[in-house]
C-alpha cells in the first residue's frame, strides 16, 4: 500500500455494513481491497492516497457501523475512526458517507447521527443501478437539499460518478460544510424556515437554518423586532413562526424513532415507489427455494458438497500438468550435476522437490478460492448463516460464527480476524479459538494424497468426494461441543444477540472474484512458499546428513549378505540393484539426523499407527503443515518432485513397510493421519494471529493444547478401533 | 396506548407470512437498543418473510431490508397484525 505523508488532510469512507464503501474506496484510490456481498467483510481501518484537483489527501476505508453507539469490535474500530481517537488520534477532515439508496432509511439514520459531529461530509449515493432496475425514480436535488449536503450517485465497480464525487469532494474541502440536517422538523415548516432564511439573505443577514430555528423556538427573539419593520420579511416570519410552534411535536420515547422519524421522511421524499410493494423480487423468488427449511438445508449441503467434490476432481489435471514439469525439470537439471552428489541432492531433492510439492497445492487453493469468492459475492453466505443459526445456537455461537468460520476454510487467519463481527466478547472468543479446527487449505495437500492412496483406488471416486467431505465436516462436529463447553465453564459475560442483515441476491463480480484467488494465490506462494521451501531444504540436510561412504559401503555389503543367504541367488542383475538401493536408501535416512529424532519419538505415536517416518513428517510440519507432502517425499525418499498427485510417493507409501514386513499404511492409518491433520494445530501463523487478536498469550497457548491433544487422541483411537475391526 | 387489546402479541409467536406492526416496547437493554437503532422502532410494520428450519431465527422485512432475528432474543417488543 502506498504511503501518505504526514500533515495529509484525510478522508474517510463511512457508512453501513454491505453499503459499498470498499468497493468505493477500490474505485477511487485504485486499491483491490476485499469485496464481499454480506457485511463484515472490512475489519481493519485500510488507507489509501486519493488524488484530487487540489492534490493528494489520504483516504481510509473503516469498516461498516450501524449506529455511533458501538456493539461489537469491528464498529468501535469504526467509531474510534470518525472521532478520531485511538490508535489514530486524527480526526477526518472530510466523511464520504456511504449510503445505500436501495436501503435509504436504514442509511440514512448513521447519517443522522455522523451529520451531528460537524465534519464536512459529502454523500456517495451507492446501488442507485438497483433502484433502476426496481424502476425506483430518485429526486438527487431534492434529497440533497433534505440531507444539507452534497449527494453524488455512483455504481463503484463500474466506475459510474467517481469523477463527480471527486469533484464534490474537493468542492467541499474549498468550502467546508457540515451536514444540515434537522430531524425533529416536518418538512413543511423546514421549507418555510428556508424561505425565511432565503428572504433574511437577500436583505444581507445571513443565518444558517439552525440559528433560525434556535431563534425560532427560544421565547425572546431578536428576529421579532427586526421583522416588524420589514412587512415583506415579517409575512415569511410569521408563516415560519407559526409552523414552529404549531409544528406537532412528534413526541417519541426515544432517540431512534426520532431519527426513523426523520429518515422515512426524507427517504418517501426522495424516491418514488412506483407500482404495489408486495410484489415479489428475485431475491423473494430464489430464498423460497433457498432459505426454504427442506429445500433449503438440502441446497446448502449440496451446495458444500460440490465445493469439495469440485476441488478434488478439477484439481487434478492441474497438479498432474505442475507434476509433469517439476519432474521434467529435475530431470534436466539433476544430471548436470552429476559431479557433485551432495549438492545434485540439494537442488533436485530439496530445492526443485520443495517448490514444486508447493506449487502442486496452487490449483486446490485456487479453487477453494474461487468458490469462496461466488459464494459471498451472490449474497449466499448471509443465507448459509440463516440456516445454520439454530445449529450454532445450539452450542452458544450464533449464525453469524458461521461467516468466520466458513472463511476459516480457506485460511484461519482471514476467519480469526472475521470475527471482529462477532458482538459481544464471549462468542468472539468463542470463534477464534474453534476457527483453527476447520480445515483449511493446507490441509487439503494430506488429504488429497491419502485419499487418492487408500480411498479412490478401493473404494472410487464418490466415497473420495465423500470422504474428503467428512474430513471438511470433522473440524466443524468437534467445535460444536468445545464451544459448548467453553460458553458452560469458561467465559463470563453476556451474549449479545444474533443480527445479520440479508442483502439481496446479485451476480458475482467477476473482477472481485479473480482479485481474491489472485491474492491468496500470491499470498500462498510468497508466505506460505517460503516457509516450504526452507522448510524442505532443512528437512533435506537433516535427512541426508551424516553421509558416509564408509557407511555406504558397509550397507551395500549387509544387504549383500542378506540377499544371498535369504534369496538363494548371486548378488547381481538388475532386481538385485534396485533392492540393495532401496535397502541402502532406508539405511542412510534411518541414520540421518533426522532418521534419528523420528525414531527417539516413535514410541510416542506408535499408539496412533505411526512409524518413525510419519512421525518425523507429522512433527516437522508443526511450525506450517503446508510443509508435511514435501517431507513425506523426501522422507520415503524418492527426491525431487514429490507432491500429493505423484504416483511415485503413492506408491511409495503403499510399499512402506513396518520392519516386521506388515504394510506400514492401511487404510485405518491413512485415517488415522488424515484425521491427525484435521484436528491438530499446526502453524504457527494462526497462533501469532490469535495472540494478536486477543491480546494474550493464553489463548494460544490453550488453542495449540486443546487441538494436539485432541488429534493425538483421536488419532490414537481410530488406530485402535481399526486394529479392533480387522 | 393500545396495550390492552386481545390482537397483542409477543414476537415469539410470530409465524411465516404475518404482517405486524410493532405497538410497543417494553426493554431498555442495550440489545434492545440495537434493535431500535437497525429501525424496529415503535409503528413500524413488518413482514415475516422466513422462519428457518428449527424455528428460529426469523427473516423480517422492515423499512424496505431484510433483518435475521431471533424471536427468543426480541424481548419486550409487542405486535400486533396488520392486513
Ligand atoms: N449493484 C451494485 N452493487 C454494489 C455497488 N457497490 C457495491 N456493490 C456490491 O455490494 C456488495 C458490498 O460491497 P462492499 O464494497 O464490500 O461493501 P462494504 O461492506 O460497505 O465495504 C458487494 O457485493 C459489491 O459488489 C453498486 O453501486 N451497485
Ligand atoms: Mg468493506
Amino acid at each position: 500500500m502506498a504511503t501518505v505523508a504526514a500533515g495529509t488532510r484525510l478522508v474517510a469512507i463511512v457508512g453501513n455494513p454491505n453499503a459499498g464503501k470498499t468497493t468505493l474506496f477500490n474505485a477511487l484510490t485504485g486499491s483491490r481491497q476485499k469485496v464481499g456481498n454480506y457485511p463484515g467483510v472490512t475489519v481493519e481501518r485500510v488507507s489509501g492516497p486519493l488524488q484530487l484537483a487540489s492534490g493528494s489527501v489520504e483516504c481510509v476505508d473503516i469498516p461498516g457501523l450501524y449506529s455511533m453507539s458501538p456493539v461489537s469490535e469491528d464498529e468501535r474500530v469504526a467509531v474510534a475512526a470518525i472521532r478520531g481517537e485511538a490508535p489514530a488520534n486524527r480526526q477526518p477532515d472530510l466523511l464520504i458517507c456511504v449510503v445505500d439508496a436501495s436501503n435509504l432509511e436504514r442509511n440514512l439514520f448513521l447519517f443522522s447521527q455522523v451529520a451531528e459531529l460537524g465534519i464536512p461530509t459529502v454523500v456517495a449515493l451507492t446501488m442507485v443501478d438497483r433502484l433502476e432496475s426496481a424502476k425506483r425514480l430518485l429526486d438527487l436535488s431534492r434529497l440533497s437539499n433534505l440531507l444539507g449536503v452534497e449527494v453524488v450517485p455512483v455504481v463503484g465497480h463500474k466506475e459510474r460518478g467517481i469523477k463527480d464525487l471527486l469533484e464534490a469532494v474537493d468542492r467541499a474541502f474549498e468550502s467546508p460544510q457540515p451536514p444540515d440536517v434537522d430531524f425533529t422538523l416536518s418538512l413543511e415548516t423546514k421549507a418555510k424556515i428556508a424561505s425565511l432564511r432565503e428572504r433574511l439573505a437577500r436583505s444581507g443577514e445571513d443565518f444558517t437554518k439552525r440559528e433560525l430555528k434556535d431563534k425560532l423556538q427560544s421565547e425572546s427573539n431578536d428576529l421579532a423586532s427586526y421583522a416588524k419593520d420589514f412587512p415583506e420579511i415579517e409575512e415569511v416570519y410569521v408563516r415560519a413562526l407559526d409552523a414552529v410552534t404549531s409544528d406537532v411535536e412528534p413526541t417519541p420515547e426515544d432517540d431512534s424513532s426520532y431519527r426513523y422519524g426523520w429518515s422515512t421522511m426524507v427517504s418517501r421524499a426522495a424516491i418514488s415507489e412506483p407500482g404495489d410493494p408486495g410484489r415479489k423480487t428475485l431475491t423473494d423468488r430464489i430464498d423460497h427455494i433457498l432459505t426454504h427449511r427442506v429445500w433449503g438445508m438440502l441446497v446448502f449441503a449440496g451446495v458444500m458438497y460440490l465445493v469439495f467434490q469440485s476441488i478434488y476432481s478439477f484439481a487434478g489435471p492441474l497438479m498432474d500438468g505442475i507434476d509433469w514439469i517439476f519432474g521434467k525439470l529435475s530431470g534436466w537439471v539433476g544430471p548436470m550435476l552429476d559431479g557433485a552428489p551432495v549438492l545434485q541432492s540439494l537442488v533436485v531433492d530439496g530445492l526443485i522437490g520443495g517448490v514444486g510439492g508447493m506449487l502442486v497445492f496452487l490449483p486446490q487453493i485456487l479453487i477453494l478460492f474461487f468458490f469462496i469468492a461466488v459464494l459471498e459475492g451472490t449474497g449466499y453466505l448471509a443465507r448459509a448463516a440463516f440456516l445454520m443459526d439454530r445449529v450454532l445456537g445450539w452450542c452458544g455461537l450464533n449464525g453469524r460464527a458461521f461467516i468466520p468460520l466458513l472463511s476459516s476454510f480457506a485460511c484461519a487467519i482471514p476467519g480469526i480476524m472475521a470475527a471482529r463481527v462477532m458482538p459481544d466478547v464471549k462468542s468472539r472468543l468463542a470463534t477464534i479459538l474453534v476457527a483453527p479446527l476447520m480445515s483449511c487449505s493446507a490441509r487439503l495437500p494430506v488429504y488429497v494424497l491419502l485419499i487418492g492412496t487408500f480411498i479412490a483406488p478401493k473404494y472410487g471416486p464418490v466415497w473420495a468426494g465423500i470422504t474428503l467431505f467428512a474430513m471438511h465436516l470433522l473440524g466443524l462436529v468437534v467445535a460444536i461441543p468445545i464451544v459448548w463447553f467453553l460458553n458452560r465453564r469458561v467465559f463470563k459475560g453476556t451474549r449479545l444477540p444474533f443480527l445479520l442483515e440479508l442483502p439481496p441476491y446479485q451476480w458475482p463480480k467477476w473482477k472481485d472474484v479473480w482479485l481474491a484467488m489472485y491474492f491468496r494465490g500470491k499470498v500462498f506462494v510468497t508466505t506460505a512458499g517460503t516457509i516450504i521451501v526452507l522448510m524442505s531444504v532443512l528437512i533435506w540436510g537433516l535427512s541426508y546428513f551424516p553421509r558416509s561412504n564408509e557407511a555406504t559401503t558397509r550397507y551395500e555389503q549387509t544387504f549383500e549378505r542378506q540377499w544371498v543367504e535369504t534369496e538363494k541367488q548371486e548378488p547381481f542383475g538388475d532386481k538385485y540393484k534396485s533392492a540393495q538401493d532401496s535397502y541402502v536408501a532406508e539405511q542412510q535416512l534411518a541414520n540421518s539426523y533426522l532418521g534419528r529424532f523420528g525414531k527417539t519419538l516413535e514410541p510416542v505415536f506408535v499408539p496412533a499407527g505411526f512409524d518413525w517416518r510419519i512421525t518425523t513428517a507429522v512433527l516437522s510440519a508443526f511450525p506450517a503443515r503446508e510443509t508435511v507432502v514435501p517431507s513425506l517425499g523426501i522422507i520415503f525418499n524418492l527426491g525431487g518432485d514429490v507432491d500429493e498427485g505423484s504416483v511415485d510417493l503413492q506408491q511409495a507409501i503403499n510399499r512402506a513397510k513396518w520392519p516386521d514386513g506388515r504394510p506400514l499404511f492401511t487404510v485405518w492409518t491413512a485415517i488415522s493421519l488424515m484425521v491427525f491433520f484435521a484436528l491438530c494445530c499446526q502453524c504457527m501463523s494462526t497462533l501469532a494471529t490469535i495472540r494478536r487478536e486477543t491480546n494474550s498469550w493464553k489463548w494460544p497457548v490453550f488453542v495449540f493444547t486443546y487441538m494436539t491433544a485432541l488429534a493425538y487422541l483421536a488419532s490414537v483411537g481410530i488406530n485402535f478401533l481399526g486394529q479392533a475391526l480387522r | 396506548m393500545p396495550l390492552m387489546r386481545d390482537s397483542v402479541m409477543t414476537f415469539s409467536e410470530l409465524k411465516q407470512g404475518m404482517r405486524v406492526r410493532i405497538v410497543g416496547i417494553h426493554n431498555d437493554s442495550p440489545e434492545a437498543r440495537r434493535l431500535k437503532e437497525m429501525g424496529m422502532t415503535v409503528g413500524t410494520t413488518l413482514n415475516v418473510v422466513k422462519v428457518a428450519p428449527f424455528g428460529d431465527p426469523v427473516e423480517i422485512d422492515l423499512r424496505g431490508y431484510r433483518l435475521c432475528l431471533r424471536k427468543k432474543e426480541t424481548l419486550g417488543f409487542d405486535v400486533e397484525p396488520v392486513e
